[in-house]
């Protein structure tokens, strides 16, 4: 009896470790794949800093790196052209495609985790139509403003994305008793009647319409030292905020109730995690327009080889959405600026579906 | 577990809109008691329990741990003092036994840098005390449902606390199961001195179980005190409709 038994029992064991995953030797160390995604992310980095249309050397592009970022007192063998293309033109851009591709891979995270709900990203309760409309205002109207290097279209863009957070979380009642259900249905209703004004604006637009259009797609053509100086902070210290929160996420992973029982101020926690996402995000769609696709599948890859637990999720997130914004935008720019939108899903969504085709009955969120 | 902890509710009353489920609710539960809510289905053991963890919206009345009314302790500091096992707990995928135990210890971890090594010694502990150490290493969702509540209840146990509340937790359960539970809230309330406070429908499990049981019936307090006072032929009659003779141990 016992050897007819032993066989049995073995395999069960062995089909639950399979359902755990394939990758069960990167869940049990996500260190190590934190490491990788680190290691990706500074190649990708040079990468896009050393790649370009107009060819610089990249011994010269290092040597103007070292030169002007670490005080390198080498011998000047550069033009001042290449120096101007890698320090003004790439630098801050690739920069810029880390901070976004963070900002919005933990945001996503972050609102996949609230509101339990697979669709969910960064857009989803109304910054993306918000941020849009603000763009497409600050296009149409004849003013120029500049403050701190930041012009109408940045200011109106996150402040329209802010405002569109705030009224979804107001209408469906905030921090009380609203359920996700009905927050997320604001979101895409309040989401709906700001699409109705970009519809408007782009009608009335003109000549602007490419410019409004541009904005929808997303780039990082147009990044520059100053929007950085102002994006970047926004963008690391509500990252970092939402970092110090993985806590919180993973005592929702049972659920609002239990999380309740496990000491988590459910509405508070939701009024805080809500604040810092929205925040994320408006400063990256300020800063590059509405980049799709990165929020809503960054999270998702990562939780299909880690699993569910914030404490992984979060970092692993925030490291390969830097590092696969970085690469698209080095892709979108090599044929002569393609908006980045459209690299991210069409080398996106292929490798997600092929993901999501061998864990189709292991995954859910 | 940590020293028990005494429950009072003083005049506790709830409504969900105009249907009124509690009436003005008196109840003192000694630290290191171990007490049953019984009565028929709707007569509120469940909303009794909801206003003591906090789920319910719009109570009247106190409820006070320890002496102090709930409102004044934080979320946090109640949990690391009392442990929920509810009635039902959705997993998240991809989640091993262990994992999922280990998020009772959620209210005692450092914010920043997670579980410490008490921690996963208290995982290692409940999983032991519950009796679910075997199942260290499986997919939380493979698990029966009877596993599963195995596995809330470890987790529970890993939370500590000293006062323990449960709903309905051994409706998945075999007997044996039910016998093991039973005696493991037992051990916990004599060895620990952890107050327990559960939400039982086995009649004759809660007669035999619990040293005092606690009778609703519409939202009020119908009997109190040891089984065999509680559970009278007249009161399953009144209470339950049901002639005592279909009851095991009654009658």
């Amino acid at each position: 009896m016992s050897t007819g038994l032993a066989p049995e029992v073995g395999s069960e064991l062995v089909t639950a470790r399979l359902r755990l995953g394939r990758w069960e030797m990167l869940r049990r160390r996500p260190l190590w794949l934190l490491t990788g995604g680190l290691v990706l992310l500074l190649c990708s980095l040079v990468a896009g800093i050393v790649l370009g249309n107009v060819p610089v050397a990249p011994d010269q592009t290092l040597a103007i790196l070292a030169h002007r970022l670490l005080g390198w007192s080498g011998p000047v063998t550069w033009t001042p052209a290449a120096e101007t293309i890698v320090m003004e033109l790439r630098l801050p851009r690739v920069l810029t495609a880390m901070a976004v591709g963070t900002g919005l891979a933990l945001a996503g995270a972050v609102l996949q985790g609230l509101l339990r709900n697979p669709l969910a990203d960064p857009y989803v309760l109304g910054t993306a139509s918000g941020a849009a409309l603000g763009a497409a205002i600050a296009l149409l109207v004849p003013i120029q403003v500049a403050v701190l290097g930041l012009g109408l279209l940045h200011i109106l863009a996150f402040t329209g994305a802010l405002l569109a957070v705030w009224l979804v979380y107001r209408l469906s009642g905030g921090a009380s008793a609203g359920s996700l259900t009905s927050v997320l249905l604001t979101g895409y209703a309040v989401g709906s009647l700001l699409a109705a004004g970009i519809a408007l604006a782009m009608y009335l637009s003109g000549a602007n319409l490419r410019q409004i259009f541009f904005y929808l797609l997303g780039s990082f053509a147009t990044a520059s030292w100053q929007q950085l100086l102002v994006g970047l902070p926004l963008v690391a210290a509500g990252s970092v905020l939402i970092l110090t929160r993985a806590r919180s996420l993973n005592a929702l992973l049972l659920g609002e109730e239990t999380a309740l029982h496990l000491g988590l101020d459910v509405r508070r926690e939701r009024g805080i995690l809500l604040t810092l996402a929205s925040l994320v995000t408006a400063a990256s769609v300020a800063l590059a327009g509405l980049i799709g696709f990165v929020g809503l599948v960054v999270p998702h890859v990562v939780r299909i080889a880690v699993g569910p637990n914030a404490r992984a999720v979060l970092p692993l997130a925030a490291v390969f959405g830097a590092s696969f914004l970085v690469l698209a935008d080095l892709v979108a720019r090599i044929p002569g600026e393609v908006p980045v939108g459209i690299i991210t899903a069409v080398v996106g969504a292929p490798f997600f579906l092929s993901l999501l085709r061998r864990f189709r009955s292991g995954y859910e969120l | 577990m940590s020293p028990g902890l005494g429950v009072e509710f003083r005049g506790v009353g709830l409504a969900y809109g105009d249907r009124r489920v509690l009436h003005d609710i008196d109840l003192t539960v000694a630290p290191g008691e171990r007490v049953c809510l019984i009565g028929p289905n709707g007569a509120g053991k469940s909303s009794l329990l909801r206003c003591l963890v906090g789920t319910a919206d719009g109570r009247q009345g106190a409820v006070l741990l320890d002496g102090v009314p709930l409102e004044e302790s934080s979320r946090e500091s109640l949990a690391r003092r009392m442990a929920v096992v509810p009635g039902q707990v959705q997993l998240p995928f991809a989640t091993r036994v262990e994992e999922v135990v280990g998020l009772g210890r959620l209210p005692h971890e450092h914010p920043l840098l997670g579980p410490r090594p008490v921690d996963r010694i208290a995982v290692l502990r409940a999983m032991e005390r519950v009796g679910v150490a075997h199942l260290a290493g499986r997919d939380a969702r493979e698990l029966s449902l009877g596993e599963r509540q195995l596995v809330v209840l470890a987790m529970a146990v890993a939370q500590g606390g000293g006062l323990l509340i449960l709903d309905e937790p051994t409706v998945h359960l075999d007997l044996r199961h039910q016998v093991e539970v039973m005696s493991l809230l037992a051990d916990l309330n004599a060895r620990d001195g952890t107050t327990v406070l559960a939400v039982l429908h086995d009649l004759p499990l809660a007669m035999q179980s619990f040293p005092r049981l606690v009778l609703l019936d519409h939202g009020r307090i119908v009997a109190d005190g040891p089984p065999r006072d509680v559970i009278t032929p007249e009161r399953v009659r009144d209470v339950y409709g049901v002639d005592a003779r279909f009851v095991p141990g009654i009658g």
